[in-house]
Parts: structure tokens; C-alpha cells; sequence
């Protein structure tokens, strides 16, 4: 469904962030991305949105080539891709209402939304999407009310208002202690086996990426050194992944 | 090695102290500081006397009784020297040492039976044939104690000797009943009022101006806009066109207004009918535009049509309200002395404000519309066709865009130097114009997207800078010259100086957000205005607000001192005051600006403070 094909991203001061990397990304499927910090991870995620132009290679999406896609075009695919970020990007001063909303806004009509006004279909979608992850009742409070884990579900049901196919998970859960990581991780759990959207997460910690995903990429300094179930990823591959001079913790 | 370094390190530190002391002896002797004069007894004296009289406020002001005594007196005294004069002691009276004197010299005045603590000047009357009720000079003031007397010398003025007799005159003054606000000080209350109005109205309209620009001249927002060639080029064709279309429309407009709806019920049907067609065609197509994005040329077309329709529909209920406001105003305010005059001329300057921004909003929005479908279709072009047939493209549109952009910025350059040949005007910057245009498209690959915003941002900035650097008191001196002395002059000067410094501290603003959100939004396929919507206008609010305060509390202070140039305010009358050497009045209009300025500055920190 996602096919990466020699992907490059080479970034104007001159730093190689992504070399030829290629991989494939079946429906349905919960892959986890990893690799050190800088190693490429969030441009990888990036540009398969096109949050940032990549600068060689291509991206097929659902048979549709994502890299070579007009301005209008482009908008018309990211409605298909959700996103949750590993610091909630929520707009802090607007209300949790307000910031799933947003999450239909490549649906609706532009100019009435540039108004705030969301069909009554979409607020009551946005109230059951808050509803999934348990603050429903925290709808009409300031985004910068909610606690970390409480925004980041949020960042879900903004994503999950898209009524995504796949979702993009940048470190959602770097912030996080480790509990509310687990709660988070069940929730994009929950959302890849209920209702078959395809996840693509970057992880940090191993037993999330073995608890949680089908299949694991790793990352090192741009290129792709890994390709395969969790359960595969030994001492040697670990290190190959992580430098030489890692340890395994946790 | 050590002790050199040292040696030559207090060596670099006196020459650098000999250096700074140089500077300021140069700077002293280029400020002509001169502390003898500070010194000098004339200088001191003047010191004293304005410093007193600012001291003393002309707040409050009295009625007085005032007493005229006069006594025959000669000037140069006549052979045979005079008779003392007879005195009516019934009264008060006085009694000067001697019935005549030379010029210049100093005789004694007494006074007698005058009301207990009045005061006054002794005025020498000179009578003459231009003159016969007399010239006072005055000689000196006296002050009568507790019982009534006073004694004082007096010198003679320096006049010519005359042979008919002259008097002395003392004039008693005595404050009856209770102090009443002075006149200066009424004057001061309407003045002030006009300069806290003043900033607010500047305020106001130069922040709506101010906030879209903002957006413009704020880097973060304005690089990621790239365009290949082919849009920019056809965009800049389209915002031509349009504009054009814009000001051809309003004029067709403003014509078929006045040649057939000049009667009031024909402008009100107007002013009804036109909005609700208007907003009723805008929900069509702007508001109800198929869900699905329709991508296809045929349906941007017609959608642009719509558009351009609803606009001018929407221009024409512009018109026909402003008309419709000027009518009820003119016939609320038949005269200036009708109740409220105000509030009723008000509405016939709301119909005005419509009908001076319709061809604006007129030009702005066709240009818009139809800039940015042109911008669409070589997007398009640019996206759909071959690399050679997208080149070929450009270099047909590239040129032509080239030479009209020259030929419009050359004709707006015309109106400043009346050119008046169209060598100038027309042909030699259509012909720059195109190469230019030309030279780009060949170098320029025809797919590269170019950085378009980067470059708008460029020229905003710039003017802003430049206009920011003009103080709001040497604009307001052309504003006068337009407008006319008054505080219409200097709200329009303090509202175009607050445009320009608040586009330049609001996209700071714009510039300093956090990106998360903007990329968060982006991601769900959002538009540019929808992003800005969503992400940045909640991020910039609080700043925004707080930034407005601080500006109307600038342009408060700036009002004050914006009438020394005849900007109207309170510094219009201060000017006024000093010029006239009445400092107690001036000093009233101080008091008034210190008190208004130290209120602002409360009111807006407390305010900011809440908002934020």
C-alpha cells in the first residue's frame, strides 16, 4: 500500500538526513521505525507526508505517486494520513474541541471553517473520537489544561477525525512517563487492529517496538539497516543499528 | 614577558580614557555648553520667572472688584512747579511725593483706604490727541496691607515732557467670591479629549491595516510560498487583469448608481436586495462548494465566474449602503444644532468610509480572484505538462508579465515625476520589463519552484522599514497640507506611522509561534488560510492585543506634541501658550498630558496584563 522507493532527503545546509532508503508498507500493518536521535526517523515520517520536500526517490501511496503530487493534490492525500507528533502539537490556547476539529479541516469547506463553523455531523465525530479516548468530558477546556498524556490523546482523536488509512506516529510517546506510554500505545494499537488503519511509529525503546509492532525499519545516520520482525532484531543487529559501543536497557 | 603585557595593557587603557575624553570635549564644544550663562543674572531671572509661573497653574480663576484711582500728574515739571492736587479722602485715594517729576525718575506712591489685601499695577497714563482717554504704562504693583495702605516707588517712564497734565493711576483689584475653572483650563479639557480620541481612532484603524500586513512581512510564513515560474508569471498577469476589471466595474457601478437609483426608496430597495443576492450567490459558490475538492479546470472556471459575480454583486451592496447611509444622514443633520449632531453625522461618515474603500475592496478582491486563477492554471501547467512545453510556456508568459509589471510601476512613478513621455512610461519598461522576464524563463528551469513569498516578504519589509523611519510628526506635516490644521491631520499621520511600526512587531510575533501546530494542521491537509486560522491567528492574539495597547499608549504621548506641527491636540495649544510666553496656561496643558499620559501608561500595563 506505502511503497518508499530510494528515498533521499538532503537538507540545505548540506546534511544528509536520508540515503536511498527503500521499503514497503503493507495495509494494515503496525511497523515501528527506529534508530538513535538524528538518525533520520522524522523526516522519514515527514516526507512521506510531505511535510518536508524529499530531495530524491519516490513515494507511491495507495497507487498514487505522493512525491511528484500538485499543491491541491497533496492536500487531497494528507487528508488520508493522520499525524500525532511526539510534543501533542496541539494549538495550546484553543479549546480540545477546537483541536480535533481541526482534523476534518481537508474535508470541509474552507470557507465556512475559516469562520469555525464545523457541520453538526463533525462535532458530534469529534465528541465520540474524544469519547474513545476517555476525555470526552474535557471537550470545552484550553488545550494547555489537559495533562501530557491527556494531550496527546488529543493529538489522536485529531488524527483519528481524518478517518485516516494510515497514521504517521512521530515518537508519540517519547514525553511520556512510561505507563501513559503504554496507554497511548494501546490506544494506536487499538486503531490499527479495530479499525485497520496502518500505523507507522517511531519508537525509542525496544520493549514498546517488541510489544507492539508487526514489523520494524531502523534507521542509522540515514540509512536503512533493518527490515523485519521485532523478534529478529539480535545482539549483532542491535548493534549494527545502534553503534558499537551500545548497551541494551530495559 | 609578564610585566609588559601588563605595562602595555594600562597603556591601552589610559590612551583609551585619553580617547573618551576627547570625544566628549569635542561634544561639549559642538553643543556650545556654556555654564558662565547659566550664571548670568538676566539669565536666572528668566529661569525663576518661567519656572514660577509653571509652577502656578492658571487651573482656577477669579472674579475681582477692581477700584481705579488717579491723581493729575506732570510730566517734566512746568515753571513755577504745580499745585498739589486735591484729594478726596472719602474713599480710597492716593498721594504721590511729588505733583511732577523729569522722565526716569523715581517718585513714592501711597495708598490709602483700599480694600484689605487688594492689588494691582500703578500705571502712568499718558494722555495725547491720538489718545484721550490715556495710555497706561505701568510703573510698578503694589500690594495694600491688612488695613488697606500701601506705600511704593515708582519710576517714571521715559516719555516726551508734555505741558497738559498726565496721571498716576493705581488700579486695585479684590477677589470676590469662589474660584471658577479658568478658561485655559477649559480649552485644556477639550483639547485633551481630542488627542486621547485622536490616538484612539489612529490606533484603531492603523492596527486593522496593520494585522494583514503582518502576515505578509513575517518570514515564516512567507518562505515556504514557492511557485514555478509559469504561476508566478500568469498570477502577476491575472492580478493585472483583475485589477483593471476591479476598477472598471466600480466605476460602471458608481455610474449606473447615480444615473438611476438617486431616489431614497430606489437606494434602500438597493441596499436590500443587493447583499442578500450577494451573500445568497456567495454561499453557492463559495460556501456550498462541492465537498469532494474538484480539481478539474472546467469547474475552477466556472467557480471563478461565480466568484467574480458574487464579488461584484457584494461591491455593488457596498456602494448602495454607503449610499443609502449618506442619504439618512444627510437628511438626520439638517443643520449643525440638532441634538446629537454627532451620532447623526456619523452615519453619513460610515456611508462615506463605504463608498471611499468600495473601488479598494474592489481592486483587491478582483485582483485576487482572478490572480489566483491564473496562479492555478500554470501551476497546473507546470505540474500536468512536459519539462520542453512548460519551458515554451514561460518563455510566452514570463515576458508579458515582465512588461506589464514594469509598465504599471512606471506609470505609478509617473504620477511623482510627470514623465509625460511615453518613451519613459510605456515602451522602454515594457521592453526591460520583458526581457527580463525573458532572461528568466531561460535560465530559471521550468519546474523549480521559485521563492516567491520570500520575495514578497522582501519588498514588505522594506516598506515598512522605510516608513517606520519616518517620524509620525513629519508625516503629519503633509497630512496638513492635505488635509488641513487639525487633529484629522495628525490621526491620519499617527494612524499610518502606527501601521507601519505595528506590521513590523506584529510578524515579529507571526515570526516567534511555535511550528508544531502550524505542521500539525498542515497535516491533515489544511489550506493556507485554514492553517492560519487554526494555527497562527490563536497563537498571536495575546501579543497582538498587548501590542495594541502599547501602541494606542505610544501614540497618546505622540499626540501631544503631533500639534506642534498643527497636527491638532492638546500640542497644538501648547505651542500656542509657549509662544505667547503664557506659561501658566502652558503649565496647565502639562499638568493635563502628564496626568493623561501616567493614566494610559496604568491603564494599558493593567490592561495588557489581563489579556495575556
Amino acid at each position: 500500500m506505502l511503497e518508499v522507493k530510494n528515498l533521499s532527503k538532503t537538507y540545505d545546509g548540506g546534511v544528509q538526513a536520508l540515503k536511498n532508503v527503500s521499503f514497503n508498507v503493507k495495509q494494515g500493518e503496525f511497523l515501528a521505525v527506529i534508530g538513535l536521535s538524528g538518525s533520520g526517523k522524522s523526516t522519514l515520517l515527514r516526507c512521506i507526508n510531505r511535510l518536508i520536500e524529499p530531495t530524491g526517490g519516490q513515494i507511491v501511496w495507495d497507487g498514487q505517486d505522493v512525491t511528484a503530487a500538485s499543491q491541491d493534490e497533496m492536500r487531497h492525500i494528507r487528508r488520508k494520513i493522520g499525524m500525532v507528533f511526539q510534543h501533542f502539537n496541539l494549538v495550546s490556547r484553543s479549546k480540545v474541541i477546537t483541536n480535533v476539529l481541526a482534523g476534518r479541516l481537508g474535508y470541509v469547506n474552507p470557507m465556512l471553517s475559516a469562520l469555525n463553523r464545523f457541520p453538526k455531523s463533525d462535532v458530534a465525530m469529534a465528541l465520540d473520537q474524544l469519547d474513545r479516548v476517555g476525555i470526552k468530558n474535557q471537550a470545552y477546556k484550553r488545550a494547555d489544561e489537559l495533562s501530557g498524556g491527556q494531550q496527546q490523546r488529543v493529538g489522536i482523536a485529531r488524527a483519528m477525525m481524518q478517518q485516516p488509512a494510515m497514521i504517521l506516529a512521530d515518537e508519540p510517546v517519547a514525553s511520556l512517563d512510561p505507563v501513559l506510554a503504554h496507554s497511548i500505545m494501546q490506544y494506536l494499537e487499538k486503531i490499527n487492529k479495530e479499525d485497520g488503519v496502518t500505523v507507522l511509529c517511531s519508537l525509542h525503546f525496544l520493549d514498546l517496538v517488541h510489544r507492539y509492532a508487526d514489523r520494524a525499519i531502523a534507521l542509522n545516520a540515514g540509512e536503512l539497516k533493518f527490515d523485519g520482525s521485532p523478534a529478529d532484531i539480535n545482539d549483532e543487529k542491535f548493534r549494527e543499528i545502534y553503534g558499537k559501543d551500545a548497551e541494551r536497557v530495559g | 614577558m609578564k610585566k609588559s603585557s601588563s605595562f602595555i595593557k594600562s597603556l591601552a587603557v589610559g590612551l583609551a580614557t585619553f580617547l573618551v575624553l576627547v570625544v566628549f570635549a569635542y561634544g561639549f564644544a559642538v553643543t556650545n555648553i556654556n555654564f558662565a550663562e547659566t550664571r548670568s543674572e538676566r539669565r536666572m531671572a528668566s529661569l525663576t520667572r518661567i519656572l514660577r509661573a509653571l509652577a502656578h497653574p492658571k487651573i482656577f480663576d477669579y472674579n475681582f472688584e477692581t477700584v481705579n484711582v488717579e491723581v493729575p500728574f506732570y510730566l517734566g515739571c512746568p515753571e513755577g512747579g504745580v499745585e498739589p492736587p486735591k484729594v478726596d479722602r472719602s474713599g480710597a485715594f492716593i498721594l504721590v511725593s511729588a505733583g511732577c517729576a523729569e522722565p526716569k525718575e523715581t517718585i513714592v506712591v501711597e495708598g490709602y483706604n483700599f480694600q484689605e489685601n487688594s492689588a494691582g499695577p500703578i500705571n502712568f497714563i499718558g494722555f495725547s490727541a491720538d489718545a484721550p482717554d490715556g495710555v497706561p504704562i505701568q510703573m510698578g504693583s503694589f500690594q495694600a496691607d491688612a488695613q488697606g495702605n500701601f506705600r511704593v516707588e515708582a519710576t517714571i517712564p521715559n516719555r516726551q515732557i508734555k505741558e497738559d497734565p498726565q496721571a498716576i493711576r493705581a488700579v486695585g483689584r479684590v477677589r470676590v467670591g469662589a474660584p471658577m475653572i479658568s478658561q485655559e483650563a477649559k480649552v485644556t479639557w477639550d483639547k485633551i479629549v481630542e488627542t486621547v480620541f485622536m490616538a484612539l481612532l489612529a490606533t484603531t484603524f492603523g492596527t486593522l491595516l496593520a494585522v494583514p500586513i503582518s502576515f505578509f512581512a513575517a518570514r515564516n510564513l512567507m518562505v515556504e510560498v514557492k511557485s514555478p515560474l509559469s504561476s508566478i508569471a500568469l498570477s502577476l498577469i491575472g492580478w493585472a487583469l483583475g485589477m483593471g476589471l476591479g476598477v472598471a466595474i466600480s466605476r460602471l457601478l458608481t455610474h449606473f448608481q447615480t444615473a438611476f437609483f438617486s431616489s431614497f426608496l430606489a437606494t434602500l430597495a438597493g441596499a436590500i436586495i443587493l447583499p442578500i443576492l450577494g451573500s445568497l450567490l456567495a454561499r453557492l459558490t463559495l460556501f456550498n462548494q462541492n465537498k469532494e475538492m474538484d480539481l478539474r479546470f472546467k469547474s475552477r472556471l466556472v467557480n471563478v465566474l461565480y466568484s467574480l459575480f458574487a464579488a461584484a454583486l457584494i461591491l455593488a451592496s457596498i456602494l448602495f449602503l454607503g449610499k443609502l447611509l449618506l442619504q439618512i444622514g444627510a437628511y438626520l443633520t439638517p443643520n449643525k444644532d440638532v441634538p446629537l449632531y454627532f451620532l447623526r453625522k456619523f452615519v453619513s461618515q460610515a456611508g462615506e468610509i463605504f463608498t471611499i474603500l468600495a473601488p479598494v475592496v474592489a481592486v483587491l478582491v478582483f485582483g485576487g480572484i482572478v490572480g489566483g486563477f491564473f496562479g492555478q492554471i500554470g501551476q497546473t501547467v507546470s505540474d500536468k505538462t512536459s519539462p520542453a512545453s512548460s519551458k515554451v510556456f514561460n518563455l510566452i508568459v514570463a515576458p508579458l508579465a515582465g512588461a506589464i509589471a514594469a509598465v504599471l510601476i512606471l506609470r505609478g512613478l509617473d504620477w511623482f515625476y510627470q514623465f509625460n513621455n511615453p518613451a519613459v512610461t510605456l515602451y522602454w519598461p515594457a521592453g526591460i520589463g520583458a526581457a527580463i522576464g525573458l532572461a528568466l524563463a531561460l535560465v530559471v528551469s521550468s519546474k523549480q519552484p521559485l521563492p516567491i513569498g520570500f520575495i514578497i516578504y522582501g519588498i514588505f519589509r522594506t516598506i515598512l522599514n522605510g516608513t517606520r523611519s519616518i517620524e509620525a510628526l513629519v508625516m503629519a506635516i503633509v497630512f496638513v497640507a492635505w488635509v488641513g490644521l487639525g487633529p484629522f491631520a495628525g490621526a491620519l499621520a499617527l494612524a499610518l506611522h502606527t501601521v507601519a511600526s505595528n506590521a513590523k512587531l506584529y510578524s515579529e510575533q507571526v515570526e516567534s509561534i511555535l511550528s508544531g501546530p502550524l505542521e500539525a494542521i498542515q497535516a491533515t491537509g489544511a489550506n493556507r488560510l485554514q492553517t492560519i486560522v487554526f494555527a497562527v491567528v490563536p497563537q498571536i492574539i495575546p501579543p497582538y492585543i498587548s501590542y495594541t495597547m502599547y501602541r494606542w499608549d505610544i501614540n497618546v504621548r505622540m499626540s501631544t506634541i503631533i500639534g506642534f506641527v498643527g497636527g491638532g491636540g492638546i500640542g497644538f495649544i501648547l505651542q500656542q501658550n509657549i509662544n505667547l510666553l503664557n506659561y501658566r496656561a502652558a503649565s496647565v496643558n502639562m499638568l493635563a498630558i502628564a496626568i493623561v499620559v501616567a493614566s494610559m501608561d496604568y491603564i494599558s500595563s493593567v490592561l495588557r496584563e489581563k489579556f495575556v
